[in-house]
């Protein structure tokens, strides 16, 4: 008995978190993936229903904006947030001489919360004190600058506040890239008679790409998750023109007693960053075997 | 390239790559302070409005300096005005938060300390399975086990406390601190393992003594992701836990946005520094822990 | 003209010192080899001659024009690298013409040069893999190509060989010799591998802690240290020194080592200076090879010592001996036996001997 309670005990330590993993993760995503199949209102039922719950959320003209508005954000997320924090990578890395703290200044937001990030952009750009106010006392008289409130602008909104909050990340990955690139291909380079930009353009950035790839991939997950961020600053409005899927989710959830219809969307949610973490971690664990 | 260049060649080149890099050079720090303007932007704005009263905020623009360093939103924020019904102040919400970050902080980490402990020293077959199993949950979208985790919480009584989003929170931290520990611990020469065995040293005591002292710089790491994860977290705060138990995201986001009286704006920034101070704090102090967890725990290796 | 020539040279990275008053003058088509232990600046120097570092003071100059202040890409060199430095997401004729592009050559001239260094190389049956997907031997070829395919007024190499295993490296030596015998360009090469200096080089530099301790043909490195950093050094294994000090009488002069009462005449001994030798104290070099089991030479003298330790190495043993408390080596062929623990008559080649101040360490 002894014997193999010690011939065991690695196991039988790595238990508990395998367990609450297995039950808090594993068993609650198929739970879910049940009740998507049910017809659950305000409480959850176990007769199955078929793939009803998807075809009204197919079918529901809020999910369609929301799934709308997510493509869109995490396009212009992906794009400013890879751009800005490339740009600001390759010029950090010329022997700057306030590296370190132009460094924290570009990361700080990314330890604020998306609550934080939000209540500070609502109040900046919020068109009677804010931005809008600042440019007409400057003497811009017409200056207007009302996307907060406005239907057709409010997602950029959020999408300024989230490169606010995410560029700086996409930099330090970048900049970490670079810096593990070998001394001697940059002087071999400058050697070959490369300028600066053909050094960054023909060399390094061609090799950063499991750097693109991470990016991308944490970028993507950041978006389809984002719920903080818009509850703090537009709470999905005006109207619905700012909801997202999360925020769909939630509140199907627990404002409109729709429990088999938010676990539909719950689940398309998994599939859309299942679709996206799994060949990453593919590539990555075959990755790590090679070495 | 190929011909033997001439003197006066070699002149014109100097000077002109002289010139070149003069202006890459101020180029190059014009863009990163326009930046770096963007960035300390609303930080300025948030730390300006919530010294103004409403009178300066209504006649100056974001930009312009309190005409005195008035501290009173930042009270009135943290302790309240003083009256009875509608009064909310983020005090006993700060205190939820620290309630719940310390016990969650701690569990995950020892937690994650252990299983990266077997799974990198005590390795079986199929460890990569196991940990492929524990990673994923760093991925899921957590809409997707909102609504089971809601009963669950329910069913053990502890929905709407502080123990309830102690237990959530070490849960769903757990596949962060096993990969953290995990990838620590695999750079760990295992020959020092095998030593201390034919030395006779058990599981327990491979660990206490021997892993445990050496990993001071992954706890840090650890212990500020977690610590900063947990403390900004706002969907379970807000899903799980809505009254007196609330952590403080949620109640700044609630008093943002109660509509009772006329908007404040001093106060709302004044709650908005109190609820990210500690971390950043934390990123101030710790900022070379903070980037490796960031870097190392949202990419894997 | 000096194709290279360096002037007083100082480079410092904060408050470490790493080159001091480095001067150095190379002829068209020499091989200059920097050798050196690590950490001594031999890297360093070469990327001041690349222009990939800045100068503190002094100034290097190429066919006599003053190119302290130019552009790497306009001083006319190339470099090969100890890690290669190929571009990975580059092919290998892609890694090899990048230079000529940058540099704006005509199609024409391009593919010309890529065919005849690539041939030269035997590189051309690799001209579309990756770098990856090459052997070491490889991809130092291709990186030697890189540098061949510009024509360059001076090679500079940096430990190109030290990432190969043993016998690539003796391999991959041999053909940069032919490569220099062929093209007689000038060359600087570094290496802290004393074999590679000798065989390669036709002047060797040795650096130690930023200095130039000795600037001059292998023959004359071996023979003539200047100091007994060189002597122990160069070698293996290195020179014996040993303590003790000089005797004159009338026309003799004789060393005789601490504790020793044997007086070794070093009559034709070639002296900097003659003044002031009596009673100086002195180390008496001696390299383990010139430590004689038979009489070769008229003069060889010999001497009565106690084997303590023999070491075999193949077709040589070295042998630990005893010259009054002082612990020398000599070099044998393996062949003889070695009776430990006793006295052996062995012959010293005087002929061979350096001298060296015990104070400056300086050769006399
Ligand atoms: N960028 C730098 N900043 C500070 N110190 C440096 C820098 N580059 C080199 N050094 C220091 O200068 C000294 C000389 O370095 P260098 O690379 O020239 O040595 P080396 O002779 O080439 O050695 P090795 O044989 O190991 O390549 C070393 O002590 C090194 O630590
Ligand atoms: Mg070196």
């Amino acid at each position: 008995m002894f014997k193999w309670l010690e011939k065991n005990l690695p196991k039988i330590v790595m238990a508990p978190a395998v367990g609450l993993i297995g039950w808090f993760v594993y068993g609650f995503v198929l739970w879910t993936l049940y009740i998507s199949f049910t017809n659950s209102k305000i409480l959850p039922k176990y007769e199955l229903w078929g793939f009803g719950q998807y075809e009204k959320l197919w079918a529901s003209r809020k999910w369609l904006i929301s799934v709308d508005n997510l493509l869109v954000f995490t396009a212009l997320f992906l794009i400013f947030c890879i751009v800005i924090g490339i740009i600001l990578a390759i010029f950090l890395d010329q022997k700057i001489r306030a590296e370190g703290v132009l460094r924290t200044i570009y990361l700080y937001p990314m330890a604020l919360s998306f609550i934080v990030t939000g209540t500070a952009w609502k109040w900046i750009l919020n068109p009677t004190l804010g931005i809008q106010k600042m440019f007409i006392d400057w003497g811009f008289e017409n200056f207007t600058f009302d996307w907060l409130v406005n239907r057709e602008m409010a997602i950029y909104t959020i999408v300024i506040a989230g490169v606010w909050q995410s560029a700086g990340f996409v930099m330090a990955l970048f900049l970490a890239g670079l810096r593990s690139v070998e001394d001697e291909i940059v002087k071999a380079a400058k050697i070959d008679g490369a300028g600066l930009f053909t050094v960054y353009w023909k060399i390094l950035l061609p090799m950063m790409r499991p750097v693109f790839f991470t990016s991308f991939v944490i970028l993507v997950h950041i978006s389809i998750k984002s719920y903080d961020l818009i509850v703090a600053l537009t709470q999905g409005g005006p109207g619905i023109s700012t909801t997202m899927p999360a925020l769909f989710m939630t509140q199907a959830a627990f404002h409109k007693s729709q429990v088999g219809l938010s676990a539909a969307s719950a689940m398309m949610m998994f599939m859309a960053v299942a679709a996206v973490i799994i060949p990453y971690l593919y590539s990555e664990l075959r990755r790590e075997n090679a070495r | 390239m190929q011909d033997n260049l001439q003197s006066s060649s070699y002149k014109e080149l100097e000077q002109k790559s002289k010139y070149t890099n003069m202006f890459l050079r101020w180029f190059l720090y014009f863009v990163l302070i326009l930046f770096a303007s963007y960035f300390i932007f609303p930080l300025y704005v948030m730390v300006v409005t919530s010294l103004k009263t409403m009178e300066e905020i209504r006649q100056g623009t974001l930009l312009t300096w309190p005409s005195s360093l008035n501290f009173d939103s930042w009270l009135v924020a943290w302790g309240g005005r003083g009256y009875g019904a509608g009064d909310t102040f983020l005090r006993p919400y700060f205190w939820n938060s620290i309630k719940m970050v310390v016990p969650a902080v701690f569990f995950s980490t020892f937690i994650g300390a252990m299983t990266g402990y077997v799974l990198t020293k005590w390795r079986f077959k199929g460890d990569q399975w196991v940990f492929l199993f524990l990673l994923f949950g760093c991925f899921i979208p957590f809409q997707a086990i909102l609504l089971p985790m809601a009963r669950t919480l329910g069913t053990l009584g502890i929905s709407n406390s502080v123990v309830g989003l102690v237990l959530v929170h070490t849960v769903y931290g757990i596949p962060f601190t096993t990969l953290f520990f995990r990838n620590y611990y695999i750079s760990v020469p295992t020959e020092l393992v095998k030593a201390a065995r034919i030395d006779g040293a058990g599981f327990f005591k491979i660990f206490f003594k021997i892993l445990l002292p050496i990993s001071a710089p992954i706890i840090v790491v650890t212990v500020i992701w977690q610590f900063t994860q947990i403390w900004n977290d706002f969907l379970f705060g807000s899903t799980f836990s809505f009254g007196e138990a609330a952590p403080i995201q949620v109640a700044l986001n609630n008093m943002v946005l109660s509509s009772t009286s006329v908007k404040e704006y001093n106060v709302d920034m004044a709650s908005a520094i109190i609820a990210g101070i500690p971390t950043l704090i934390v990123y101030v102090l710790a900022g070379k822990y903070f980037i490796r967890g960031l870097t190392s725990g949202a990419v894997k290796g | 003209m000096k194709t290279l020539k360096i002037e007083e040279l100082s480079k410092n990275f904060g408050t470490t010192e790493v080159l001091r008053k480095i001067n150095l003058e190379i002829d068209e088509g020499n091989f200059l080899v920097l050798l050196g232990p690590s950490g001594c600046g031999k890297s360093t120097l070469l990327n001041i001659i690349a222009g990939l570092e800045t100068i503190n003071e002094g100034n290097v100059f190429i066919d006599d024009y003053n190119v302290s202040k130019v552009e790497p890409k306009d001083r006319n060199i190339a470099m090969v690298f100890q890690s290669y430095a190929l571009y990975p997401s580059m092919n290998v004729k892609e890694n090899m013409i990048f230079g000529l592009k940058q540099a704006k050559t005509s199609k024409e001239k391009i593919a010309e040069q890529l065919e005849k260094v690539s041939t030269f190389l035997q590189v051309d049956k690799l001209l579309e893999r990756k770098p990856s997907q090459l052997s070491g031997g490889q991809r130092q070829r291709v990186a030697i190509g890189r540098a061949l395919v510009r024509e360059p007024r001076i090679f500079l190499f940096d430990e190109p060989l030290s990432n190969l295993d043993a016998k690539l490296r003796v391999e991959m030596r041999r053909e940069i010799k032919k490569l220099h015998q062929q093209l007689k360009t000038t060359v600087v090469y570094v290496t802290h591998d004393q074999t590679e200096a000798m065989s390669l080089g036709t002047k060797i530099a040795i650096m130690n802690h930023g200095v130039i301790q000795q600037n001059e043909t292998p023959e004359n490195i071996y023979n003539k240290p200047s100091n007994t950093f060189v002597a122990d050094f160069i070698g293996s294994p290195s020179m014996n020194l040993i303590k003790g000090k000089l005797i004159k009488n009338s026309n003799n002069i004789s060393f005789i080592a601490d504790d020793s009462s044997l007086e070794v005449p070093i009559n034709n001994y070639d002296f900097k200076e003659n003044s002031d030798l009596n009673n100086k104290e002195i180390y008496f070099g001696i390299r383990p090879e010139h430590i004689y089991f038979k009489k070769l030479n008229e003069d060889d003298f010999d001497i009565n010592l106690r084997a303590d330790l023999s070491e075999y190495i193949g077709h040589e043993q070295i042998v630990t001996l005893d010259y009054s408390n002082q612990e020398i080596l000599a070099k044998f062929p393996s062949t003889i036996k070695i009776e430990l623990e006793k006295e052996m008559k062995l012959y010293f080649d005087l002929a061979h001997i350096s001298l060296f101040d015990l104070k400056t360490k300086e050769r006399i």
